[in-house]
């Protein structure tokens, strides 16, 4: 029997039934020597409730082919437990800490058990952040300093704990948590699909964008519709406009936090013009209510293409200048360079994603490996590159790909004339029973994973949701490494992973 | 006496403008239109109408940290001249005092903020610590090379309208005044050393260490901070007039004006240092400033080099 169901990014909904059920043994014995291959890495791994016991699901991408493996399996009530993956490939870590945390399926010799984000539906409930577990090296020389929970600047929650010799960074161990709640739950608690987009929407608020079209994809392949490339069209301009939104938001806020004012008013106000832009659209800066299964409220106007043309070329002309100005600021580059190296090796260990992995020169990127949507039409996407891995790449890697999707919405518009073919949104569409939707989108952060399974009435029974922060939040603890304490900030700020995201 | 109490006046003119030119320069440079220029002394009228909080693991060393803080910088305050006038204080050596004034403030806020038990504050004491002994140097070395030129030790004496200066002390008194500009940026906490905008506390120097005060204690080093400001920029501004104009109408704007703008624009035109090279920063001062003693010293002997 086959080990995986393969299927790709484009194709409908699978059938439950089409999914091989393997042997756990005969599975790991296969990653442990397929994961060493860098072309594999995993999407997502999740177990859930069968009658008598548990079934997990396993998704693999293939970034060589573009193909989407999809494998699971039953172990036996009586087992004592499963061999952990994560001790031989520690991309895996977050999963089988989740699994491990909902439902007590003990992994032998996982490195690192821990609970990851207290969900309110975890197994043990004696275990709570107060009694966290955190990692201790003891030694007179050495201090512990805690951060958090409480963020300086109140954004999001999150418990930092370093590990310190003098200035110097030995260990830092976050714990996350503080944020749940319960988004993969209340995605299930009715079958409301509009109520569903609003809470998609929500997952992390400054992707909000991405997790609303990870959202309606995932729908869209159960419902078995194709939605015309010109709603695919408008998608990938507004995901690419939260991308340079954001993007923009981090180059000031790094400037910001070297107390480099200039570019950081620069950059401060070449994103309120693209969120404005946004706002125009739809009327929500962070494209709130823009992207909804099936169709679109806001299909773009003569004026409003206009308005995004406009506005874009006047943000990438004063952007660029910002840029190159970066590359050439010394007391910047004194900073950021050498600082917070994650090797390409160690990105690939921990299974990095999205445009902090291409900071290390791992090229992962679904618009170019995975593609969805106008992506996978006539379109084609390189990814940008940097090697260095420090801060300084991933800050050169954001401001390139301002410029990148800046390009795209240009190329995407050009000729394009309002849309005759956008239905009005559809959240009755009959979905097929039975199945598992999954949808790969590549946000700003990098790979959104949703993954739904349908009941016998084709309502969504269980929903999963992965935020690139899951697997980055990691690549952010081995770059402080041996760094300074006081360079953590800006660490963190080329990071700029999501709390909620991550807490869901 | 008049003369003493216009110039302890224009002193506090100085120490209360540095900020707001500082605050208006920088707004200017974002092309924002800042606050008004008196904000920074609304804040602390509001800070003082305050109640302060303490930590339960604090003692009375906390509490009394910030009148010592104040203390001291305000004593220090009064021994300092505006070019021709003449300070409220003032005897043989009152140099040194200043500057042991100035360290004993800094010991006092360091022992007070290690008080908190906060590994925060802890880490910021120890930076200060390790800062204020490395500026110590360029300090006392810069405050010898303006005695040595007329041989006295006292602010008021240094600083006297009979000093006739030699021509060929032009450089060594305006790289004085560089020296006692950046020792400003140190002692004040403002980039390259430190950044008192901002909020990540692993960053921090001057402002983690107070990160426990409020109300009036908080309002009293800020207090505290605006007299060590315009202590140096007014050596500084002293050292300039004594090349050009030796008249205090020269000497105090600009003070005001030096001071605040050269904070202003470093602040918004470039980027703080690392903090391991803040060590290299502040050293490179001292080796500077033992360098202009050399040469100022080689002068006065009219050596030909």
């Amino acid at each position: 029997m086959e080990m995986f169901y393969v299927t790709n990014n484009t194709a409908s909904a699978v059938a439950i039934a089409d999914i091989p059920v393997v042997d756990y043994v005969a599975l790991y014995n296969d990653l442990k020597e397929r994961m060493n291959d860098p072309r594999y890495h995993v999407g997502h791994y999740f177990a859930t409730e069968v009658e008598n016991g548990l079934r997990f699901y396993m998704i693999l991408l293939d970034d060589q082919t573009g193909e989407v493996l999809i494998t699971s399996f039953v172990p036996d009530y009586y087992a004592e437990g499963l061999a952990s993956l994560t001790a031989v490939h520690q991309q895996f870590h977050p999963f089988e800490r989740e699994i491990f945390e909902l439902y007590g399926v003990p992994f032998d010799n996982h490195p690192w058990l821990k609970p990851l984000r207290f969900s309110h539906d975890r197994r043990d409930k004696t275990s709570t952040m107060d009694s966290y577990p955190f990692y201790v090296i003891e030694g007179e020389e050495l201090h512990e300093v805690n951060v958090g929970p409480i963020h300086a600047g109140i954004i999001e929650p999150g418990a930092f704990r370093f590990i310190c010799d003098g200035e110097q960074v030995l260990h830092l161990e976050i714990a996350l948590g503080y944020q749940h709640r319960g988004v993969e739950s209340e995605m299930i608690r009715n079958g409301n699909r509009l109520r569903q987009t609003l809470i998609a929407e929500s997952i992390a608020g400054d992707t909000a964008v991405g997790h609303t079209t990870a959202y309606a994809e995932l729908v869209e392949k159960l419902a078995g519709k194709d939605i015309g490339d010109d709603l695919k069209r408008e998608r990938l301009v507004a995901i690419e406009l939260e991308r340079i939104a954001m993007h923009l938001a981090d180059t000031g806020a790094l400037a910001t936090d070297i107390g480099f004012q200039l570019y950081q008013v620069a950059c401060e106000a070449l994103r309120t013009v693209t969120i404005n832009t946004t706002q125009a659209w739809c009327g929500n800066r962070f494209g709130k209510s823009l992207i909804r299964p099936l169709g679109s409220n806001f299909p773009l106007t003569e004026a409003k293409i206009e308005t995004i043309r406009t506005n874009m070329a006047d943000v990438r002309r004063r952007y660029n200048e910002v840029r190159e100005d970066i590359l050439e600021a010394q007391t910047l580059l004194a900073r950021f360079e050498q600082c917070g190296l994650v090797s390409k090796d160690e990105m690939q260990r921990i299974g990095g994603v999205g445009q902090v992995a291409r900071a290390s020169g791992l090229k992962r990127d679904l618009r170019a490996t995975h593609p969805s949507g106008f992506y996978a039409e006539e379109f084609s996407h390189e990814p940008i590159l940097r090697t260095d891995g420090d801060v300084m790449s991933r800050l050169a890697t954001r401001m390139d790909e301002v410029l990148q999707s800046i390009d795209y919405i240009h190329q995407v518009l050009a000729n394009y004339k309002p849309s005759t073919t956008i239905e009005a949104p559809d959240y009755d569409a009959s979905l097929m029973p039975e199945a598992l939707s999954f949808s790969l989108v590549e946000g700003w952060r990098g790979e959104i994973c949703h993954v739904a399974l349908t009941d016998k009435e084709g309502a969504i029974a269980k929903y999963k949701v992965k935020d690139p922060s899951v697997h980055n939040w990691l690549g952010l603890a081995i770059a402080v490494r041996s760094e300074g304490i006081s360079d953590f900030p800006i660490n963190n700020k080329s990071f700029n992973l999501s709390y909620c995201g991550h807490d869901l | 006496m008049l003369i003493k109490l216009l110039n302890t006046l224009l002193m506090v003119v100085v120490a209360l403008s540095i900020t707001g030119v500082i605050n208006r320069t920088r707004a200017l440079l974002a092309g924002r239109r800042g606050t008004r220029f008196l904000q920074h002394i609304y804040n602390v009228r509001l800070l003082l109408r305050k109640g302060s909080v303490y930590s339960t693991t604090t003692t009375a060393l906390f509490r009394i940290a910030p009148c010592v803080y104040l203390g001291a910088a305000l004593m220090a305050f009064l021994f300092i001249p505006i070019a021709n006038l003449e300070p409220l204080l003032s005897f043989h050596g009152d140099i040194i005092l200043v500057a042991y004034l100035l360290a004993f403030s800094r010991l006092a806020l360091i022992l007070a903020a290690m008080d908190t038990g906060s590994s925060f504050e802890g880490m910021g004491a120890a930076r200060e610590a390790l800062y204020g002994a490395l500026v110590e140097p360029a300090l006392m070395i810069g405050l010898a090379t303006l005695a040595l030129f007329c041989g006295d030790s006292s602010f008021a004496e240094i600083f006297s309208e009979g000093q006739v200066l030699d021509v060929n002390l032009t450089i060594v008194l305006l790289l004085v005044a560089y020296i006692f500009v950046i020792i400003m940026f140190i002692e004040g906490g403002r980039v390259p050393v430190d950044d008192p905008k901002t909020h990540l506390e692993l960053t921090m120097i001057h402002e983690v260490m107070c990160l426990d005060y409020s109300g009036i204690d908080l309002a009293m080093i800020q207090m505290a901070g605006w007299l060590k400001n315009a202590i140096f920029a007014i050596i500084a501004a002293n050292a300039v007039s004594a090349v050009f104009c030796f008249h205090w109408g020269f000497a105090a704007p600009l003070a005001i004006l030096g001071a605040g703008i050269s904070v202003g624009v470093v602040e918004s035109l470039r980027a703080r240092n690392k903090l391991s090279r803040n060590i290299t920063y502040i050293l490179t001062l001292s080796a500077l400033s033992a360098l202009v003693l050399l040469v100022g010293f080689l002068l006065m002997q009219d050596i030909q080099i």
